[in-house]
């Protein structure tokens, strides 16, 4: 297999070299593809593209990196504006209410392949991933690409060192909370570490235990949302999180996938981290690891419901040919094809997004030979998404994000109480909500 | 009497001020209206439509906590930045102004800093100091001392102003050392003959005689902390931990590029402004007559 695909890429290169040697002899139209994958998501996605390249000799997809998430889809609106925008942009979830509202800027996925009469299911894909995309009457606007959801990861060697079964897949907070201390009585310098705190530990705590983030089913049914994640649960949630900084069980590593690294270095034992995370512990830690389902809280009833998604859509952008419209419509075809996503879902730990997918990685074996990589979609589809876990739409979310950062940074610092902290990050993202209806309207 | 050179044209005197008219109008006039015009606008992101509210950014702005909690992080930042950058550069300088070997070798070495731009000066000094893999964090670990500016609001501000502070020195270190150098040696030798020691001629002829230069430099080091170190802080600290790094600038910076909140951004840039200008205006206005030229 690997040899098959050290000739094939060998192929591709060629394929890609030629016709830019030959100097562009045939007028191949050409589209434009924005995204936000560096390092080894950077090369799958342009293996990708040259693949697709490679198929066909009508289309030449041109990728290119604009920077992370945020600086994306800035790049993405700053180019609408001066009339230069790709045909194709990469939007991480958090921006999916800013797309939706563009109407203008933005053709949606679904009018794409009608337009272009390119076949198109939208049932083929998973309802959890494709519904965050989706409008109330169901169709379709984005094209989903790279969805995961937060998963925990456990460092074997360090429990087996604290005399704890390297298999413990703790279920529930409080059980968690027990293997944490024994890690940190056993002289660990960090039992536990979280990345994305607000995804993770607010948005989807929330769907997990079917309670709203916000008002509206989450914003899917309105601008006029409302902030709610300051209730019981959440309090009680964030109130353990900050005794544990207190007593040294949780290293506070950083707003974003930062702390990523103090696990796959072996300082923390324990991570809640996206299913994505997979291919990055996979590649660096030179550890055994276990994948299992984020813990929930055990009296909650019903719990765990389902988690929710987080990464990125691919939105198709306003203003082009029609010609080249038929070109991003099979680009968004052979994209979403079982083969390409089965691939991807097995190099990265992003879902697979289709159930053609889910199905091919199931039959080539992979979950046997890879045990836990199933995890991510099963909690995802285990049970039937509530309004509470469908997904979250809100405007202004990236900074909705940074307000929940700073107020839990005042909490895990020890100057604010977690009630008084979460009343204060509900107010103050209301606003933000607020100023956001307002230009929506 | 001054003399005055005067010119029998009447255009020649508005056509040799026009390239200068132009680069002002082009470059400052034009863009701050753009500002002025734009911070009573609320715009969607895509520039798909726009309404015209009045003063509800202002309004929004003054409603916000944080945001007149910026304006004392601001103050403390760029208070900081000018009072370290300065000292160190002038201190730098007159030690510089006395070695005889090597100087120009030392004098280069000095000025580097100043070509690294502030979002690589903020990187390189992240990678010293970060906790988990920065080399410096690492011995400050060792010796037992709990560095943590990912939540520690004053290691973060510490951490900033020590990088804002740095790229600045060399900037401040040319313009301190070229002032030194204009005072006529014979003024130094004859104190030195009258038995005033170093610190002594220092506290009483260089550092009054530089006046105009601290000066300069005092307006200039403030404009920098309050206009060009949104870099360091981006790559830094992102305003973190909770608001305790997000000076006004950074502010207008994220809300407006990051959250595409672009009415509320063009009204923060027009208060900067408003703020810059005043500061300026006292600084001329009263601290300006102490100065000697």
């Amino acid at each position: 297999m690997t040899k098959l695909r050290s000739v094939l890429s060998v192929a591709t290169a060629l394929a890609v070299a030629l016709p830019a040697m030959v100097g562009a002899a045939q007028a191949q139209t050409q589209i434009q593809v924005w995204h936000a994958f560096s390092g080894r998501l950077g090369e799958l996605i342009d293996k990708q593209i040259a693949d697709f390249n490679e198929s066909q000799d009508e289309y030449e997809v041109v990728g290119t990196y604009k920077g992370n998430y945020t600086e994306a889809l800035n790049a993405g609106i700053a180019a609408f504006r001066a009339n230069e925008q790709p045909h194709i942009l990469q939007v991480f979830e958090v921006g999916t209410a800013t797309m939706m509202a563009a109407k203008g800027a933005i053709k949606p996925v679904y009018e794409v392949m009608a337009e272009a009469k390119e076949p198109f299911d939208p049932n083929a894909y998973l309802a959890a991933v494709a519904g965050y995309y989706t409008t109330a009457d169901g169709e379709m606007l984005s094209l989903p690409y790279n969805s995961s959801t937060t998963v925990m990861y456990l460092n074997k060697d360090a429990l087996e060192k604290a005399g704890l079964d390297p298999e413990s897949r703790p279920k529930t907070w409080p059980e968690l909370e027990e293997l944490l201390v024994k890690l940190k009585e056993s002289g660990s310098a960090c039992p536990f570490t979280t990345t994305w705190q607000s995804w993770v530990h607010l948005e989807n705590l929330s769907a997990y235990h079917d309670l709203p983030f916000a008002t509206k089913s989450n914003g899917f049914e309105g601008t006029d949302t409302e902030l709610v994640f300051n209730d019981d649960l959440h309090v009680k949630h964030i109130s353990m999180l900050a005794e544990w900084v207190k007593n040294g069980l949780f290293k506070y590593g950083g707003r974003r996938s930062e702390p990523g690294a103090l696990f796959r270095s072996g300082e923390c034992a324990v991570m809640t981290e996206s299913s994505a995370g997979y291919a990055g512990v996979k590649a660096e830690a030179s550890f055994p690891f276990t994948v299992t389902n984020l813990p929930y809280w055990p009296d909650v009833e019903g719990a765990p419901f389902n988690t929710i998604i987080g990464g990125a859509s691919l939105w198709v952008m306003a203003g082009h040919e029609a010609e080249e419209y038929v070109g991003v419509a099979k680009f968004l075809t052979y994209m979403s094809s079982p083969e390409v996503q089965a691939q991807w879902h097995q190099d990265t730990g992003y879902l697979p997004i289709t159930t053609a997918a889910y199905d091919l990685t199931k039959e080539q074996g992979f979950y046997e030979e890879n045990p836990g990589t199933d995890i991510a979609i099963l909690q995802m589809t285990g049970k039937a998404p509530t309004a509470n876990s469908k997904g979250i739409r809100l405007g202004n979310f990236d900074q909705i994000r940074t307000v929940i950062d700073e107020e839990l940074e005042a909490v895990w610092q020890g100057e604010k109480d977690v009630k008084a902290a979460l009343d204060e990050a509900v107010a103050r993202g209301n606003e933000l909500l607020r100023r956001f209806e307002q230009t929506a309207r | 009497m001054e003399k005055r050179v005067t010119f029998d044209n009447r255009l020649l005197p508005y056509l040799l001020l026009l390239p200068q008219l132009l680069v002002t109008i082009v470059f400052f006039f034009w863009p701050a209206g753009q500002a002025l015009y734009q911070s009573l606008l609320l715009p969607d992101p895509f520039g798909l439509g726009a309404q015209f509210v009045w003063f509800s950014n202002f309004e929004y702005l003054a409603g916000d906590r944080y945001y007149l909690q910026s304006f004392v992080t601001t103050a403390v930042f760029t208070f900081f930045v000018t009072l370290v950058s300065m000292s160190a550069a002038l201190l730098l300088a007159a030690m510089a102004d006395q070695v005889i070997k090597g100087a120009g070798t030392y004098k280069t070495l000095l000025i580097w800093p100043y070509a690294v731009a502030p979002a690589v000066a903020g990187v390189m000094w992240l990678f010293m100091f970060q906790p988990s893999i920065g080399v410096l964090a690492f011995y400050m670990k060792a010796a037992g001392f709990n560095w943590n500016p990912i939540l520690n609001s004053t290691h973060a501000m510490t951490l900033v102003i020590a990088a804002a502070a740095w790229k600045q020195i060399s900037y401040n270190f040319l313009f301190f050392l070229a002032g030194m150098q204009a005072i006529p040696r014979s003024l130094i030798e004859a104190a030195a003959i009258d038995g005033a020691g170093k610190w002594h001629r220092f506290r009483t002829i260089i550092f009054p005689l530089l006046s105009p230069t601290t000066f300069f430099l005092l307006v200039v080091n403030i404009v920098y902390a309050f206009f060009e170190t949104f870099g360091i802080i981006h790559t830094m600290t992102s305003g973190g931990p909770g608001q305790s790094t997000n000076i006004l600038v950074y502010k207008v910076f994220s809300d407006g590029f990051v959250g595409q909140d672009l009415g509320s951004s063009a009204a923060q840039s027009v208060i900067l402004m408003v703020v810059v200008g005043l500061l300026t205006f006292i600084q001329f206005r009263y601290i300006e007559r102490r100065v000697h030229y």
